[in-house]
């Protein structure tokens, strides 16, 4: 049997979080009462015209630097004529032949860079409500901005595909451009797909899925119809060039209109909007504006902080995660231990990703700083410290409120001998046991230790002195 | 040639009339004379009187008058008025009415310009009659056995028949200009983006422009100054980039250079070809040299504009879909047939043909050949004008090849009407200011219009050697037609 390798790209949609429309001055914020976040601009009354939004472009510009692009000094608006009820002129305008950003890459963890062929702005439509047996029109959405990142049919697998619209959501979060979120509708995705033999050059008939806004619908589409198409060829037929959608409750992908039915949109030119001319002070102003990107970031935290691998990916997965680690790690000994508490004691308490993208935890990072540093001057030991940010996290208490100051210092090298005396004494089938081989055996005296110092040993100091104490 | 706002102004600040008693004449007027000329396709005597008691009362108070303060006026039923229902002459836009003000009918507003009705026109501006109109076609005051004129013929028709001291008229490849040289009236369309656009329904985006139609070229320089301002909500907006036009007309005009491109003349009627002939003589004589030169790409003019025109519009004219507004067919099964019946039966065949002509031009395998193809000659064009103004300050032609049409005359045949056009939409294409005056009749007495070309935002050079030539004729080139307020 052949064996067939996946070609895909990606057409990605994402809202811009501009405070205002594209083309007026209309909130652009999600929800609202329907038709109440409209005007005559974005509903397209009669006569009205539209006035281009500079944060669009300077958002859709940042967008192009993150994702590595060449940004165009000259660019127009065009209109894409088709019908449908929520579009109020009948065409949209977006841009056809001069987009704002083009030829970008993003690159993936196995180290393969995807191709963008272009970024470009347009408004989006407003949505239609089926309600009983009426259709209604909702156009709050409507003249909402968007940019559309095209990418190369670089793509291979669907681990692939995901990978690289994670990236793509990381980065535009991270800049700020967008909160990408594709339950909300403000990433949502097409997904270009083809199959052919490893080995072939050629590319083979391709379909694309529309309107994906889940990965895991995503991942479930690209299974079936990857399977779909090889299918068809192994059995001698032909995969035939045209648009499908994904049906949720089948798991599946069926066929909307075949490219006879594709729409000619009769792109032209907006005559109402002039050129837009991107100066070079306006991209030189950009580039400063660019934050960090996360994957410069998560290299650094690793080369600079020696942090894993992976805790400088869960770190820089939001923005306001890896501000918070910034934050807390001035002046400490070891970011390490940072990184551990935010891991291991915060990320337990966030459910979902909504939640680490909020990041709202009651410990502010200067408490969290404050705590960590009484470990690094010794006051405190391991133990103590995740207790104590346990109850940080419950309380938003300062660790000065939660810990007295006979909690603080160690213990002096005569109570800790006397307590392992103690505890060796307490606990002689144990002694015999680890005596005999059982090293498992120590750890019952040291926690003896541990209980009777309340925490306040350091363990693995404790832990030499008793294996002095026995081998005597 | 006086200006007639100056002098309905002046009589209103010395108390000879108040702006009550001026606008009643005219709303008088309009009901008994306006059924001849079917000018007006709906009176706004509310608006108009509250707006003159208001103007007497500033009066009273001794404040000093704007310069279209009180002024009786009319508004091209293309431009949006807040709370008035706004139509296009189009069955498709019954019962629209807008929820803001144009930008030129706010700049008016200001001024407290009294409405009195918005005027005929042909459906969404497309046609040289005003016949396509939905109400049907508004007449010559000179001869109602003739039309007016298009698209604007509403506004011609009333400023020529007295029943408005000037209009708003819209101009996309002749409508304010043609039906100016028809009713014998002043008729100037501004450079592209010297007027805003904001609030016109647009029937060609990037050739309209909205401009007065008035009695002689005084009240077109007062007009023009208010309106051209910057407008920020339309982005293609310039506005005034020079200064106010008025302050130029009295200048002499000695010197200047008025450029003649033969292919202009090609075609035209000879009663028309000698009143120009007569009008040249009159420019030498107040010392204006003309210089004579070939400018072939005209000779694309009529296909450049019609084709990009169209597109436009077939563009522009998509969301009238009946869901929203205006008119919507009474009987569907379901959306698709409620959408086709509402557009078949709601346009006119002029707007189908135009919107049928700019869909298939855009149509993937028919773009390069025609839409693409029509830009380029655009550009082309553009050049060959600004080559023209290196040899001259100014063009001078005929505004159309003849005078006012018989009626039903531009519905037999729609590649003839179309070529009416080569005069007037040059200037569209290349964004041109252009003023149309009249300048002799023909046997039967009909006006005959010439139009004074001007390079880009240079109003005051043509609305000068206009107002001179206006001078230099002892206003004989105006005759005012026997109905409507006199005053």
């Amino acid at each position: 049997m052949t064996k067939y390798e996946l070609v895909c790209g990606l057409e990605t949609h994402i809202e811009l979080a501009t405070k205002t429309k594209i083309f007026c001055s209309c909130t652009t914020e999600f929800g609202g009462e329907p038709n109440t976040h409209c005007c005559p601009i974005c509903i397209g009354l009669p006569g009205t015209l539209p006035k281009l939004n500079k944060r669009v472009v300077e958002y859709a510009i940042l967008a192009g630097l993150a994702t590595n692009c060449e940004i165009s000094r000259i660019s127009k608006m065009d209109r894409k004529n088709y019908v449908y009820p929520d579009l109020p002129k009948a065409y949209q305008i977006s841009q056809y032949d001069m987009p704002l950003c083009k030829n970008g890459w993003v690159e993936l963890s196995n180290g393969r860079k995807i191709r963008l062929t272009r970024i470009h702005i347009e408004e989006d439509a407003g949505k239609l409500v089926h309600q009983r047996s009426n259709t209604y029109v909702d156009y709050n959405r409507g003249g909402v901005p968007l940019i559309e990142i095209v990418s190369e049919p670089d793509i291979r697998s669907i681990d692939e595909a995901k990978e690289y619209l994670e990236k793509l959501q990381l980065i535009m979060r991270f800049i700020g451009v967008s909160d990408c979120k594709m339950q909300e509708g403000s990433m949502r995705c097409d997904v270009n797909i083809s199959v052919r033999p490893v080995g072939s050059e050629e590319f083979g008939t391709r379909t694309e899925i529309k309107n994906m806004n889940s990965f895991a619908h995503m991942a479930k589409a690209m299974d079936y119809e990857i399977n779909r198409q090889i299918d068809l060829l192994e059995s001698g037929e032909q995969v035939v060039q045209e648009t499908r959608r994904y049906n949720e409750e089948e798991e599946s992908t069926e066929s909307m209109r075949g490219k006879e039915d594709a729409h000619d949109y009769r792109y032209f030119r907006e005559p109402d909007l002039v050129t837009i001319q991107v100066s070079e002070e306006m991209i030189s102003e950009l580039k400063k504006k660019l934050p960090e990107l996360p994957q410069q970031k998560a290299k650094r935290y690793m080369e600079e902080l020696g942090l894993p691998e992976a805790d400088a990916l869960l770190l820089t997965q939001y923005r306001r995660i890896s501000e918070y680690f910034e934050a807390a790690i001035k002046g400490v000994k070891n970011p390490k231990t940072v990184a551990n508490c935010i891991i291991g004691q915060m990320f337990s308490r966030l459910e979902g990703e909504g939640a680490k993208e909020n990041f709202s935890v009651k410990v502010t990072p200067e408490n969290l700083n404050a705590l960590v540093r009484l470990l690094d001057e010794g006051k405190i030991r391991m133990n103590l410290l995740k207790a104590t940010l346990e109850k940080m996290l419950d309380t938003g208490k300062k660790p000065s409120e939660l810990i007295s100051e006979s909690d603080m210092g160690g213990l002096d090298p005569d109570a800790l001998r006397a307590a392992c005396e103690q505890a060796i004494s307490a606990n002689q089938n144990a002694v015999s046991d680890y005596l005999g081989g059982k090293e498992k055996a120590l750890k019952a005296i040291l926690g003896t230790v541990m209980k009777a110092t309340r925490g306040k040993a350091d363990a693995i100091e404790a832990e030499k002195l008793l294996v002095q104490l026995i081998k005597k | 040639m006086e200006s007639r706002i100056k002098k309905l102004s002046e009589q209103m600040a010395s108390g000879q009339i108040s702006c009550l008693e001026l606008t009643k004449a005219y709303l008088e007027a309009m009901e008994k004379d306006n059924q001849k000329i079917n000018a007006y396709v709906r009176f706004t005597p509310e608006t108009a009187l509250e707006t003159a008691k208001r103007v007497d009362r500033k009066i009273a108070s001794g404040e000093p008058l704007l310069p279209l303060e009180g002024i009786p006026m009319t508004l091209k039923d293309n431009i949006s008025t807040k709370g008035i229902e706004t139509t296009c002459c189009s069955k498709i836009l019954t019962g629209y009415v807008p929820i803001y003000d144009a930008t030129v009918w706010e700049l008016l507003q200001k001024q407290n310009a009294v409405l009195l009705g918005k005027t005929n026109m042909d459906e969404f501006a497309m046609g040289s009659s005003c016949e396509t109109s939905c109400f049907g076609g508004a007449l010559n005051p000179h001869d109602t056995s003739r039309v007016a004129g298009g698209s604007s013929g509403g506004v011609a028709s009333a400023v020529g028949g007295n029943l408005a001291v000037y209009g708003l008229g819209s101009d996309t490849g002749g409508s304010i200009r043609q039906p100016a040289s028809f009713c014998g009236l002043t008729g100037l369309k501004p450079t592209y983006g010297a007027v805003s656009r904001y609030g016109l329904i647009a029937y060609a985006s990037s050739f309209d422009q909205i401009g007065p139609i008035t009695q002689n070229v005084e009240d077109a320089a007062i007009v023009y100054d208010t309106i051209s301002v910057y407008d920020e909500k339309d982005s293609t907006s310039r506005g005034k980039v020079n200064a106010p036009v008025c302050e130029s007309l009295k200048n002499s005009i000695k010197g200047r250079k008025i450029g003649i491109a033969k292919e202009y003349f090609n075609g035209i009627r000879d009663d028309v070809n000698s009143a120009i002939q007569n009008a040249i003589k009159v420019f030498e004589s107040l010392g204006a040299q003309i210089v004579y030169f070939d400018m072939p790409s005209l000779k694309y003019s009529l296909p450049v504009y019609y084709i990009l025109a169209c597109a436009e519009a077939s563009s522009n004219l998509g969301r009238y879909d009946g869901i929203r507004y205006g008119y919507k067919t009474a009987h569907y099964a379901d959306r698709n047939e409620m959408v086709c019946k509402t557009r078949n039966e709601g346009f006119g065949k002029e707007v189908k043909r135009r919107i049928l002509l700019g869909t298939y031009v855009l149509s993937a395998g028919y773009y390069d050949a025609y839409y693409k193809k029509a830009q380029n000659l655009r550009g082309e064009l553009i050049k060959a004008f600004e080559d023209a103004f290196q040899k001259c300050d100014v063009m001078l032609a005929p505004t159309v090849p003849m005078t006012a049409f018989p009626l039903n005359f531009t519905a037999k045949d729609a590649v003839e009407t179309y070529q009416t056009d080569i005069c007037t939409v040059p200037v569209n294409i290349a964004g041109l200011p252009a003023v149309s005056i009249p300048c002799g009749f023909d046997t039967a007495g009909l006006p005959i219009g010439m139009q004074l070309i001007g390079n880009r935002f240079c109003e005051a050079t043509i609305l000068n050697i206009a107002h001179q030539y206006e001078i230099a004729t002892d206003g004989q080139m105006f005759r005012t037609a026997e109905m409507g307020v006199k005053l």
